[in-house]
């Protein structure tokens, strides 16, 4: 009966409105620091740890050249938070030896195998489920009752 | 304490632990199925061949017996189509249904408390086919792919039907369970390398889903409306990533003057995975007000509230007005022994939605590692503690130290459980009351302010992101 997936863990969202493992990366939306109409579009690929990162207008970000930039490290800061380090790691599936688990540690472990910058063809998709997400907030509740949700009970177990 | 030979309100505790007849059979013959699902159907094996007869064999005497027999096969051939997915979908339910109801006729011994008349359902509507069509298609994809054959690309093929479902409340059932369980499925992709499987939980989710695919399934019609006083028991809460659901159960006395009846109100409402918890009251809180009347500790007057054959009320806010002030536990001690309790729907009969309130005091608790249980009249009755919710002030702490309870009976691997919705613990010699949906209406709790604050500064970002991104 109990739920496989465990709750997300509340977080500010002002930085990183949207992270997510899914489609086997860990991507999501950073806003700009200076421009509030511009967000950024991020990934980091599971196992091969390719990264991509530009706007939603499709540019490319001027930090990600041939490293992680600022904004995919805020995602796997927000990741870590939201969804725990260990189901991070345990995803983007990162070998950290001896290390605990940590954004700071899950980085450095991928930034040392030398992974190369992925194609921002991701980033259309990624950017729909982003928009995908936000729409939930503009459907009206219900009262009609939806027994199948009793397969999803609470859990006290957090992420 | 209430002595426990007691007529009328006490809970036989001992029943509980009986065996039911024919109960292993059943959920043997789902097992077998459940487990064909594992590797899928898309090149099925003779271990599947023998699965797939095992649940034909079990509906043999029953209407579905030809149209499954023929599924099986044709399953088993892997050449199933999507009407014979739907027809073993159908045996399962049917199976957990008959389980369902010899759980439930056991509870309502131990209860004491008297069920009421099965009633015809009212014909449901029928709506646009094309997406249960399309819905159909995903859950037959994932059936040939089996747990272990899930991908992104087979798991992602529900998103866009999700989308298209979740605006129209008619598809608003569906929508919400396809949802819950496409992402719980995408988190577990690739299926290869998954090291447990669910077996049961997704066998369950996907033949609920499946039969919801049925047009006119899905309905839960109106048989008539409720009018008098509603005396709230306690708040049940259901959360996935992108949706909760809040469940109050209460008695409900008719102003005619006939017999009390055990009813519930929902409110539930998609939402981002980023609201949790305590947040989730503010999306649910302005579509019942039910929810303020329990935080006040009060009754409801209901004028023409619609009502369903199940004691589901359709709740909306212009047939309620809120009542004197009424105590959940004098409602258990005095109400609830006597209320008639619904009959369950056919197609919603299945053991994981039993959840009967009872009203226990005068146990014994034993608290050990980590499981909690009630001692009943001798007889050992599972806390299920991790079911309280963290949206609430109640606590398994406080559940250890309580002296009474308002709970919901569930059945889970094979025992019933007591979820626990408020307890009566002593403080400074007096007696206290913990509601799990304590603030499901508001509170002034430090925590739970806190809480909820975080919870509306999460919802403003993302309102506000919408509102630059989302219209262009
Ligand atoms: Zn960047």
């Amino acid at each position: 009966m109990a739920r496989v997936v465990p709750p997300a863990r509340p977080r500010k969202l002002a930085k990183v409105p949207f992270v997510e493992l899914a489609d086997g990366r860990l991507q999501g939306v950073v806003s700009s620091g200076s421009d509030i109409e511009r967000v950024y579009v991020s990934s980091v690929a599971a196992g091969t740890y390719a990264f991509a990162c530009s706007t939603n207008n499709n540019r490319p970000c001027g930090g990600a050249r041939g490293w992680f930039c600022n904004h995919i490290r805020a995602l796997i800061t927000e990741a870590v938070l939201q969804y725990g380090a260990e189901r991070v790691t345990r995803y983007l599936r990162v070998d950290l030896g001896d290390e605990q688990p940590t954004a700071h540690t899950i980085a450095d472990a991928m930034t040392a195998t030398g992974p190369s910058e992925a194609s921002s063809t991701a980033a259309a998709s990624v950017f729909s489920r982003f928009l995908r997400h936000l729409a939930y907030l503009e459907l009206a509740p219900s009262t009609l009752p939806v027994p199948e949700m009793q397969w999803f009970p609470p859990t006290r177990a957090v992420a | 304490m209430v002595p426990a030979d007691q007529g009328g309100g006490v809970m036989r505790a001992d029943l509980l632990a009986e065996p039911v007849a024919g109960l292993e059979e059943a959920l043997d013959a789902v097992e077998a199925f459940d487990r064909v699902l594992v590797s899928g159907l898309l090149r099925p094996q003779p271990a599947q061949a023998a699965g797939l007869a095992e649940l034909a064999g079990a509906v043999a005497g029953s209407p579905l017996a030809s149209r499954v027999a023929e599924a099986a096969e044709k399953a088993a051939a892997g050449t199933a189509g999507e009407d014979h997915f739907v027809a073993l979908a159908a045996a399962r339910v049917a199976l957990l249904g008959s389980v369902h109801d010899a759980l439930t006729s056991q509870l309502d011994e131990a209860t004491g408390r008297p069920r009421g008349e099965e009633a015809a359902p009212a014909p449901a509507e029928r709506h646009a086919v094309n997406l249960l069509a399309a819905a159909r298609s995903w859950l037959c994809d994932l059936a040939r792919a089996g747990w272990q054959g899930i991908d992104h690309d087979v798991v992602s093929g529900a998103a866009q039907v999700v989308s298209a479902m979740l605006p129209d409340p008619a598809f608003r059932r569906l929508a919400t369970v396809l949802d819950g369980f496409a992402a719980e499925l995408a988190a577990s992709c690739p299926g290869a390398s998954l090291d447990q499987v669910p077996v049961r939980r997704w066998a369950d989710l996907w033949s609920r889903a499946a039969l919801l695919t049925v047009p006119g399934a899905a309905g839960v019609p109106a048989i008539g409306t409720a009018t008098g006083r509603l005396l709230p028991l306690g708040v049940d809460l259901h959360e996935h990533a992108t949706a909760a659901q809040a469940q109050v159960h209460a008695v409900f006395e008719p102003a005619d003057g006939t017999a009390p009846r055990l009813v519930r109100a929902t409110v539930s409402a998609p939402k981002p995975d980023t609201v949790v918890g305590v947040g989730v009251w503010q999306l649910l809180r302005p579509h019942m007000s039910l929810l303020t009347a329990v935080s006040e500790g009060r009754s409801v007057d209901l004028v023409d509230m619609p009502i369903t054959a199940e004691g589901d009320l359709l709740w909306s806010d212009e047939h309620a007005r809120p009542g004197e002030p009424a105590d959940p536990f004098a409602t258990a001690r005095v109400a609830l022994p006597t209320a008639v309790a619904p009959v369950t729907a056919p197609l919603d009969r299945h053991p994981a939605r039993i959840a009967v309130p009872v009203f226990l005091e005068g146990y014994e608790v034993h608290t050990d590692d980590e499981s909690l249980t009630f001692a009943v009249a001798g007889h050992a009755l599972a806390v299920d503690t991790d079911r309280v919710p963290t949206a609430g002030p109640l606590t398994p702490e406080a559940v250890a130290a309580s002296h009474a309870c308002i709970g919901l009976v569930r059945w889970d691997a094979g025992a019933f459980r007591l979820q626990p919705l408020a307890v009566e613990t002593t403080a400074r010699k007096k007696t206290v009351a913990v509601h799990a949906g304590a603030w499901a209406g508001g509170t002034k709790d430090k925590a739970g302010v806190k809480a909820e604050k975080a919870a509306t500064d999460a919802v403003a970002v993302l309102r506000e992101r919408a509102g630059r991104l989302l219209r262009k």
